[in-house]
C-alpha cells in the first residue's frame, strides 16, 4: 500500500484498470452473468419451445385426479388421490426401501468384513468368495434374479407355505397377521417412548459410574427388559385393547393381514446383499488401517477377541469406514430407482407413469432430481455429522 | 482458464437461443437426412418386432415403410427407434423420431395437451384380459381380488382401474415398464390376470412357456383405437401421415394389391387413376410426387394385405378383421376418397 501513495496520480487511474484484483472481480461477475444468461437462455428457451409446440407445462398437473393404483401406498391413497399424492406415495416408498436397506446392508458387511479377516480359513474364503461374486455382478441383474428366481421357486397362494403363527409364504407376498391397534393402546405407546428415554439415561449414568467407580451395570439387559416391559405393563393396565387380523385365504389372493410384496423382498434383498460386499471390503480396510499394536496392548490388558474389537479397533476403525460407508448409503439410495425394473412402485416408477399420463416430462425429472438430490444431501449431511462426532479428538 | 470459460459459455448460451428457431418442415429435413426415423414398440409380435434377422416387422412398421415408399419410392429409406411406452411421446416431442407408430391409443388428453396430433386409426383395438385356463374363470366380472400384471404409463393402467372401481371389485396391480418383465412375470406366476390391448395379449401370448393353458376373456373393457402419431404445427407432415394410411385402406377398398398395383395404374376407373397419381396432380397437395400412393402400396401391399401379413388369420396372432374390416364390410376402416 505504501508504494502506491508514491505513484502520480495519473498512473493511478490506469492501474485500478490493471488492478489484479479488480480485475479478478470484474471476471468473476461477468462469470457469474454468463451461467445466469445459461441457465436463462435454457429455461426460458424451454418455456418458449413447449408453449410454441402446444404442450402443457407447469405444475397444475399435481393436482389433477391420478386414476390409477400403487401396489404398495404407506398413507392414504386410492385412484381418486391426485398426483401429487402418488408422488408422495412413490417418495415414501423409496425412502422404506433405502432405510431398510442401508440398516440391512450395513449390519451384513460389518459381519462380511469381520468375517474377511478371521483366522478361522473356510470364514474368511467364504466372506472372500460371497463378496467378490456379489460385487462383480451388475445390480439390475441382481434384482431380476431374485425377483424371478424366487417368484419361480415359491408356490401359489392356493399351495402356500405355512409358517407358524397364521404366517404365509407364497408368490404374491409374505403374508402376516396384522396386530390392530384399538382405543387405549396409546398408553403402550407412550410406555414405549418413556423405555426409550430411559435407556438412554441408564446408558448415561451407567458410563458415568464407570468411569467413577469401575463398576459395569448390565446396560443391556436393563435395556431389553425396559423396551419389553413397559409397554406390557401399559397394556395390561389398560385390557389389553389389542386385535389381531388374521389373514384368509379368499378367491386370488389372501386377504386381510400384512403382506409384503415379493417386489420389496426381492428389491430389499438385491440391494442390501450387493452394497453390503462394498461395506465389508470398506470394513475391512478401516480395521487393517488400526494397527495390529492396538490389538497387541489389549491383549495384554487381558481384553478378550470379542471385546478387543469392540471396544479398540471398531472404535478407531470407524474413522476410517464412515466416509468410503456414506457414500455406499448414498448409492443404495440411488440405486433403488432400479425398482421401476421389477414393479416396485418407487419415486421413479410411480413419476413415470404420471409422466406417460400427462406427459409433462420436464416437470417430472424436475421433481426426480430434487427429491433424490435433496435425498443424497441430506444423507451425507447426517453423516459428516456422524464423522465429525466418531473423528480423534485431540486434547 | 477464466477468461476462456467465458466466450465459450457465452456461444453456448447464444446456440442455445439460435436453435429455438429449427423444425417445423419435417418433410425437408427427411428429405435432407434422405430416411424417415420412425419410432416403434420394443418388441409386440404382429405390430413391430424384429424377425429372426434383425429386421423390423409388423403393422406398425409397414406403415412407417409405406410412408417412406410415398416419399422416396424406397420402402428401406426408414429406421426403427425401440421406444418404451413411457418415452414414446417425449421423443416424438423433441424431434428424435418423426413419427411415432407404436401401437398407441388415441385419447382426447394426448391429442390436446401433448403438442401431438393422431394422424388416423390403424387398429381397432380394445383392452382384454388373459388367465390361465386352470383358474376355471370364465368372465371377467370374476376376477375379483386378483393380481394384475400390466404395463406403466398405459391407459391400460387407467382402464382396469375404472373397471374394477365401476364393478366394485378388489385388485392388486402389478405395474411393470417393460412389456417382457410384464410377460415373465405374469408366466411366473406373479399375477393371476394379464391385461393389455386384445391384440398385444394374442401377440405375447405366443411368448409364454405353455401358450395353450392360457385363455382371453371375453370381455373387452375400452375403446383402444391405435394409430400413427406426428408432432403438432407441421400439417403438410401431418397430411402426409393421414394420407398415406388413407390410401392403404382406400387402395383395399379399390382391389389395388401390391401385386396388381402397376397394372391397375392403366385402369379406366377414375378413382383409381386418383389414388395411382394417373390423373390429377393430388401428390403435390402433400408435396410428394404424383405416384406417392403407387408406391406406397407396391412397397407393403393395401391395409388388407399388410393386416393378413402381419396379424391375420393365417398368422401366429391369428385375429380375425372384425372392427379392421373395411366398412363395406362392416367393419371401422373408412377412409376418405382421393378426389
Amino acid at each position: 500500500m505504501a508504494v502506491q501513495h508514491t505513484i502520480p496520480a495519473e498512473s493511478a487511474r490506469a492501474s485500478v484498470f490493471y488492478d489484479p484484483k479488480i480485475r479478478g472481480i470484474f471476471f468473476q461477475l461477468l462469470l457469474i452473468a454468463a451461467v445466469l444468461f445459461f441457465g436463462y437462455s435454457i429455461i426460458s428457451n424451454t418455456i418458449v419451445n413447449l408453449e410454441r409446440q402446444n404442450i402443457a407445462s407447469g405444475f397444475a398437473f399435481l393436482d389433477t385426479t391420478a386414476g390409477f393404483s400403487i401396489i404398495q401406498t404407506l398413507i392414504e391413497y386410492s385412484e381418486e388421490s391426485s398426483y401429487g399424492t402418488g408422488l408422495i406415495v412413490g417418495f415414501l416408498n423409496t425412502l422404506l426401501i433405502a432405510f431398510i436397506g442401508v440398516i440391512l446392508a450395513t449390519i451384513l458387511g460389518f459381519i462380511l468384513g469381520i468375517a474377511r479377516l478371521s483366522p478361522n480359513w473356510v470364514i474368511s474364503r467364504i466372506a472372500y468368495v460371497y463378496i467378490e461374486i456379489v460385487r462383480n455382478i451388475p445390480l439390475l441383474l441382481q434384482i431380476f434374479f431374485w425377483y424371478f428366481a424366487v417368484l419361480r421357486a415359491v408356490p401359489s397362494p392356493k399351495n402356500s407355505v405355512e409358517l407358524p403363527f397364521d404366517i404365509f409364504l407364497n408368490n404374491r407376498g409374505f403374508v402376516t397377521p396384522r396386530i390392530l391397534f384399538e382405543s387405549g393402546s396409546g398408553f403402550a405407546g407412550i410406555a414405549l417412548l418413556i423405555a426409550i428415554a430411559g435407556i438412554f439415561f441408564i446408558r448415561g449414568w451407567a458410563r458415568k459410574r464407570q468411569e467413577a467407580t469401575g463398576e459395569q451395570f448390565p446396560v443391556f439387559w436393563t435395556a431389553v427388559g425396559l423396551i419389553i416391559g413397559l409397554p406390557l405393563i401399559a397394556l395390561a393396565a389398560t385390557g389389553f385393547p389389542l386385535g389381531v387380523d388374521y389373514p384368509e385365504l379368499k378367491g386370488f389372493n389372501f386377504v386381510g393381514g400384512m403382506k409384503i410384496t415379493p417386489e420389496f423382498m426381492s428389491l430389499l434383498l438385491a440391494l442390501s446383499i450387493y452394497t453390503a460386499s462394498f461395506i465389508a471390503e470398506i470394513v475391512r480396510a478401516g480395521i487393517l488401517a488400526v494397527s495390529h499394536g492396538q490389538t497387541e496392548a489389549s491383549h495384554a490388558l487381558g481384553l478378550r477377541n470379542g471385546q478387543t474389537l469392540r471396544l479398540v479397533v471398531i472404535p478407531q476403525a470407524m474413522r476410517v469406514i464412515i466416509p468410503p460407508l456414506t457414500s455406499q448409503y448414498l448409492n443404495l439410495t440411488k440405486n433403488s430407482s432400479l425398482a421401476v425394473a421389477i414393479a416396485y412402485p418407487d419415486l421413479v416408477s410411480v413419476g413415470g407413469t404420471i409422466l406417460n399420463q400427462t406427459g409433462q416430462a420436464i416437470e417430472i425429472i424436475g421433481i426426480w432430481m430434487v427429491v433424490y438430490l435433496s435425498l443424497s444431501l441430506l444423507t451425507s449431511a447426517f453423516m459428516n455429522w456422524y464423522n465429525q462426532r466418531m473423528a480423534l479428538v485431540e486434547r | 482458464m477464466k477468461s476462456k470459460l467465458v466466450p465459450v459459455l457465452l456461444g453456448a448460451a447464444f446456440g442455445l437461443a439460435a436453435a429455438t428457431a429449427a423444425s417445423a418442415a419435417t418433410l425437408d429435413d427427411v428429405k435432407g437426412k434422405g430416411f424417415v426415423q420412425c419410432g416403434v414398440s420394443q418388441g409386440l409380435p404382429g405390430f413391430s418386432n424384429p424377425d429372426d434377422k434383425g429386421a423390423w416387422t409388423g403393422l406398425d412398421v409397414d406403415y412407417c415403410r409405406g410412408v417412406a415408399a410415398a416419399i422416396f419410392g424406397d420402402a428401406d429409406a426408414v429406421k426403427f427407434t425401440p421406444l418404451s411406452a413411457k418415452e414414446r411421446f417425449t421423443a416424438l416431442q423433441s424431434g428424435e423420431v418423426d413419427i411415432l407408430s407404436r401401437n398407441t391409443t388415441w385419447t382426447m388428453g394426448r391429442d390436446t395437451s401433448l403438442g401431438l396430433n393422431f394422424a388416423g386409426v390403424d387398429y381397432y383395438d380394445g383392452q382384454g384380459f388373459m388367465v390361465r385356463k386352470s383358474l376355471g374363470v370364465s368372465s371377467a366380472l370374476e376376477l375379483s381380488g386378483a393380481s394384475i400384471c400390466t404395463n406403466t404409463g398405459t391407459t391400460t393402467e387407467l382402464n382396469v382401474a375404472d373397471y374394477f372401481r365401476a364393478n366394485k371389485m378388489e385388485y392388486e396391480i402389478v405395474a411393470f415398464e417393460k412389456a417382457d418383465e410384464v410377460v415373465a412375470a405374469y408366466d411366473a406366476g406373479r399375477c393371476d390376470v394379464y391385461t393389455t390391448d386384445a391384440s398385444g395379449l394374442y401377440a405375447q401370448r405366443l411368448k409364454l412357456t405353455n401358450p395353450d393353458e392360457h385363455i382371453v376373456l371375453p370381455e373387452i373393457i375400452s375403446k383402444e383405437p391405435l394409430g400413427p402419431v406426428v408432432r403438432q404445427g407441421d400439417d403438410q407432415w401431418f397430411n402426409i401421415a393421414k394420407w398415406v394410411l388413407f390410401a392403404m385402406i382406400n387402395a383395399e377398398e379399390l382391389g389395388v394389391t401390391q401385386a396388381n398395383v402397376a397394372d391397375m395404374k392403366n385402369s379406366d376407373n377414375p378413382e383409381i387413376k386418383r389414388l395411382l397419381g394417373t390423373e390429377g396432380a393430388f401428390g403435390e397437395g402433400i408435396g410428394l410426387g404424383n405416384d406417392w400412393a403407387a408406391n406406397a402400396i407396391g412397397a407393403v401391399g393395401n391395409y388388407g394385405e399388410v393386416f393378413d401379413r402381419n396379424v391375420g388369420p393365417n398368422t401366429p396372432l391369428g385375429i380375425a378383421r372384425g372392427l379392421n374390416a373395411l366398412w363395406s364390410k362392416g367393419g371401422l376402416m373408412y377412409a376418405p376418397p382421393v378426389r
